[in-house]
């Protein structure tokens, strides 16, 4: 704080950034807790192993290089660039820790010991990418640059993924005991989580315009659709089995269409009953937001009911119906895990499989994919709607 | 005047059915097949009603406790620096599925209890959070120069003006919080804690229908009530400031 | 020409336009004035009937509006609104575009259009075209709000309160640009507004309505000097009263031979403004551009609506 220290004209701004001074404690606990875990098979518990007893020398070299890193951070004059910078290098060096504390450590040719992230890892990961995201927060980047920079870290993560280099870590062996398995519960959950949203537009987008063009139907079906949305999902799932598997045996024709009370369609069923009311809702708010000016020209200019809808109010709509798609799309990749538990497949069936078992990798297997959709789902979509919102004057920035 | 008739009626019948739920056992028989039977025995169905009650207490308690404490935290001169990365962290963390939570909670707190009260609290800070940051950030400019002009210190404008202002914000966040985790904590029962999603999960192990439906149906009448009370309690509020939506 | 005959809204129990009938000469630019609720918006939205008749006629040029389906009726009739209106997602040019593109106009013509109307009201087409109308100022997307209403060259054109959103300044320049443009494209013109010196300025007839009824309906001089009841004396404003009748009138319909020292007045000039001068000045007699004076007197004169120099 000495105004010796600071150059001329940053008098205001103190010398010490509390954000960074954050993420550093947070840091400095994952420097001094073990890393990983170190157990002898995937069920036992493991002994903690901190990065320097894990890499010896290089161990010592590399924590010392987290510390410089995480010290700069708490300099309040350091450039937010380069605060990111340090950020998404600290990310990825403790990705990259990981993997070389995992190979260190594995004794070859022993199939059974595994190399578990433990409280350390996870803390140094958070303490950085809350470094990157701060600094991310207060840059204002363009809408491109933000594309960008989640194009990029999926690039990254997926290319250290690729190398191989994280093969040594337990979740990774728990993949590679069971690749095939993995890319088809994948594929699994996307299509839970897809095409329930699919399906929820197909039939909320005509339901919210029609109860945006007769009010009347507005409270009964909002209602309805309010009352679905309170059965917790646990529930939800269970009856549709029975329901489900009462029509795939009574109704003719139905079970050779595929409906079946078990499998994927009990839970496909769920989620687009769990996404109707934000689809249905969000309509509607959209169409009431369209100005009433705006209507009101294009009728007295001479559109049909068709045109209006088509030219004017879907169009105005669209940036709070997208918003509606990522709220759907979020929730349903969350809830889809559920699946896993009444055999409708997706990562929910690695994390009941793992929560069984007590094999924490397992879960781990099927949350961190979960995790990762969801989250680049939301960016994603976030981006999508400030994008389409560009040309309404009223959002600036505040 | 239908609705909170409605309302009056459901509770009546929640309360009835766990009180004794042996005399509706009729409603569910249709459900069952091979005989089997129609109300959960294995745990009172009110034990079980009053865990799940009171994990979602306490963690929302302590939510609401901690998430209210930050957003102040952050709207203060002191905290100024957080504001950015606690908006960033909200809506990144709101993604995060509550499932996957509770699992990664599983080998940090060992099975039981534990997990889904951290899952649960986790969860349910960043509602609240959201809500408490909005409430103090979008206060009417006059009022609060008006309270400056008064010569109220700070804190005395925290606590006179500006709580009491987000308060309705706060109320809303709490009962968003409160519905998500009532429905999170019927999860927790995976993870062996003691909660309604017992009795679903039975069902669901033993082909029960009937379980799964009256475990569905006693939280969903849990969340209907919870969360019209709560928005009594806010346009109660917002009436009283005048500022009633809608 | 347009023929109001006998027309009556009502809402279940509450009539909101209660028998009214009148017609709008070709070329004529008819101003509907009245306190809101007064039904004078029903009557318009009548016209081109985004409000159904409960019962009565419209017959535009002998044609009864009801044998036309509304929305191809409304394509042959201009209509420009208050704040605008304009599509928010659509830049200037497809604003304007609206019309003739719903009648299927060539896209040549249309570009063409388009940019001749972009010129018409002084927006140069290469920098205007493509813009979107939030970053407009108000007058511009008043301007362009008209420049729509007008592209499939209408020959009636409804206005509901088009300057209600306008600072006064821009406001008067606006309405001595529609008074123009009128002049020039001949266009038949209905204008709803709640402003009687708005009325005043553009109508070659006024309407006043209250509570759903017609009250009377006449050329501006005659509704100033003989308000038919009182309400419409109070619409009028018995202190505005005679600036009113000063500014229906121009010094080139006053001028009187005769030399004054001083700076001239141009003859275009209303007689509010030489009035104005007058006493500004303190001179009993102002000279005329082109030869003449205008007196103190006679202003005073006109200003009791006794020696009335209408055109």
């Amino acid at each position: 704080m000495t105004d010796l220290a600071s150059p001329a004209g940053t008098a205001s701004t103190p010398a010490i950034s509390r954000p960074g001074l954050l993420f550093a404690a947070l840091g400095f606990v994952g420097l001094v807790v073990p890393l990983v875990q170190f157990k002898a098979n995937r069920i036992v518990l493991g002994e903690g192993v901190l990065l320097p007893g894990a890499l010896g020398a290089a161990g010592w070299l590399l924590a010392a290089a987290f510390a410089v890193g995480l010290l700069a951070g708490i300099s309040a004059r350091l450039d937010y660039r380069l605060r990111l910078l340090i950020g998404c290098a600290g990310v990825v060096a403790a990705l990259l820790a990981l993997g070389a504390t995992a190979q260190a450590l594995t004794p070859p040719d022993n199939n059974m010991a595994r190399v578990a992230p433990a409280t350390g890892f996870w803390l140094l990961m958070l303490a950085f990418a809350l470094m990157a995201t701060d600094a991310l927060s207060r840059m204002h980047l363009s809408l491109a640059q933000r594309w960008l920079m989640l194009a990029g870290a999926g690039v990254v993560i997926g290319a250290i993924l690729w190398s191989g280099w994280l093969d040594g870590v337990s979740v990774m062996r728990e993949y590679a005991a069971r690749k095939d398995l993995f890319w088809r519960e994948a594929w699994r959950h996307l299509i839970l989580a897809f095409g329930s949203l699919g399906a929820a537009l197909v039939v909320g987008l005509p339901i919210g315009i029609g109860i945006y063009q007769s009010p009347r139907l507005r409270r009964p079906v909002l209602g309805v659709l309010n009352i679905l949305q309170t059965i917790p999902s646990l529930a939800l799932f269970g009856i549709m089995i029975p329901i489900f598997g009462w029509i795939a045996a009574n109704v003719p024709g139905a079970a050779s269409a595929g409906i079946a009370g078990i499998g994927i369609f009990p839970a496909l069923v769920a989620l687009f009953l769990y996404s109707l009311l934000p689809v249905v809702s969000n309509t509607l708010v959209g169409l009431n937001g369209v100005s009433p000016a705006a209507r009101d020209a294009a009728f007295g200019l001479g559109m049909t009911e068709a045109q209006v809808l088509r030219g004017v109010l879907l169009p105005l709509a669209l940036p709070v119906i997208i918003a509606a798609v990522r709220i759907v799309l979020v929730q349903n990749i969350g809830l889809a895990v559920i699946a896993g538990l009444i055999g409708g497949g997706g990562f929910g069936t690695f994390v009941f499989q793992g929560l069984n078992q007590t094999a924490m990798d397992l879960v781990l297997l099927g949350a961190l994919p979960t995790i990762a959709l969801a989250l680049i789902a939301g960016i994603a979509l976030d981006l999508l709607v400030e994008a389409l919102d560009r040309h309404k004057p009223e959002r600036t920035e505040a | 005047m239908i609705a909170r008739l409605l309302l009056g009626l459901a509770a009546l019948f929640l309360v009835a059915f766990l009180l004794s739920p042996d005399s509706f056992a009729w409603l569910f028989r249709p459900l069952t097949s091979n005989n089997a039977p129609a109300i959960y025995t294995q745990t009172s169905l009110l034990s079980l009603t009053l865990s799940h009650l009171g994990l979602v207490a306490l963690a929302v308690i302590a939510s609401t406790i901690v998430a209210v404490g930050l957003g102040i935290l952050v709207t203060r001169p002191a905290g100024r620096e957080f504001l950015p990365l606690a908006r960033t962290i909200t809506s990144v963390g709101q993604t995060f599925p509550p499932v996957a939570v509770l699992a990664l909670a599983v080998p940090v707190m060992g099975f039981g209890a534990g997990p889904t009260l951290v899952a649960l609290f986790l969860y349910g800070l960043l509602p609240i959070f959201e809500n408490t940051l909005t409430g103090l950030t979008s206060q009417p400019p006059d009022v609060t120069e008006a309270a400056r002009g008064m010569g109220l210190t700070r804190r005395q404008r925290l606590w006179q003006v500006e709580l009491p202002l987000a308060l309705p914000l706060i109320l809303a966040g709490i009962r968003l919080s409160a519905v998500i985790s009532l429905a999170t904590a019927t999860i927790g029962s995976t993870v062996a804690a003691k909660t309604l999603g017992e009795v679903i999960i039975a069902g669901l192990l033993s082909s029960n229908t009937a379980f799964v439906a009256q475990g569905g149906l006693v939280v969903g009448l849990l969340a209907i009530l919870i969360y019209e009370g709560f928005q009594a309690l806010e346009s109660r509020g917002a009436r009283r400031m005048g500022t009633a939506g809608r | 020409m347009i023929e109001i005959r006998n027309l009556t809204k009502r809402y279940d129990e509450t009539t909101v336009v209660d028998d009214v009938s009148l017609t709008v000469e070709t070329g004529q630019i008819a101003a509907l004035v009245g306190t809101s609720g007064s039904g004078k918006t029903t009557l318009l939205r009548m016209i081109n009937r985004l409000v159904e008749p409960t019962s009565g006629t419209v017959l535009i040029d002998g044609t009864d509006t009801a044998t036309i389906a509304p929305h191809i009726l409304r394509r042959r009739i201009g209509y420009a609104i208050q704040g605008h209106g304009l599509f928010p997602h659509r830049t200037v040019g497809q604003n304007i575009a609206t019309v003739p593109t719903l009648l299927k106009w060539p896209e040549a013509e249309i570009r063409a259009r388009v940019d001749e109307l972009l010129e018409l009201f002084q927006l140069d087409p290469a920098q205007f075209r493509d813009r979107m109308p939030h970053e407009l100022s108000g007058g511009q997307q008043q301007r362009v709000g008209v420049a729509r209403a007008l592209a499939a060259r209408p020959e009636l054109l409804l206005m509901d309160e088009p300057f209600g959103a306008l600072d006064p300044v821009i406001r008067a320049k606006a309405q001595e640009d529609l008074r123009a443009l009128q002049r020039q494209l001949g266009t038949t013109l209905v204008i709803v507004t709640h402003d009687m010196e708005e009325a005043v300025a553009l109508g070659d007839r006024i309407a006043v309505m209250d509570k759903g009824r017609l009250l009377q309906y006449g050329p501006p001089d005659e509704i100033l000097t003989a308000p038919a009841t009182p309400f419409v004396q109070a619409l009028i404003g018995e202190g505005e009263r005679p600036f009113r009748l000063l500014s229906l009138s121009t010094v080139a319909d006053l001028v009187q031979p005769g030399e004054a020292p001083g700076p001239a007045i141009p003859p275009e000039a209303s007689l509010r403004d030489a009035l104005a001068e007058c006493l500004w000045s303190g001179r009993e007699l102002l000279p005329v551009e082109g030869g003449g004076i205008v007196t103190l007197a006679r202003l005073r004169e006109c200003a009791t609506g006794a020696g009335a120099a209408t055109t």
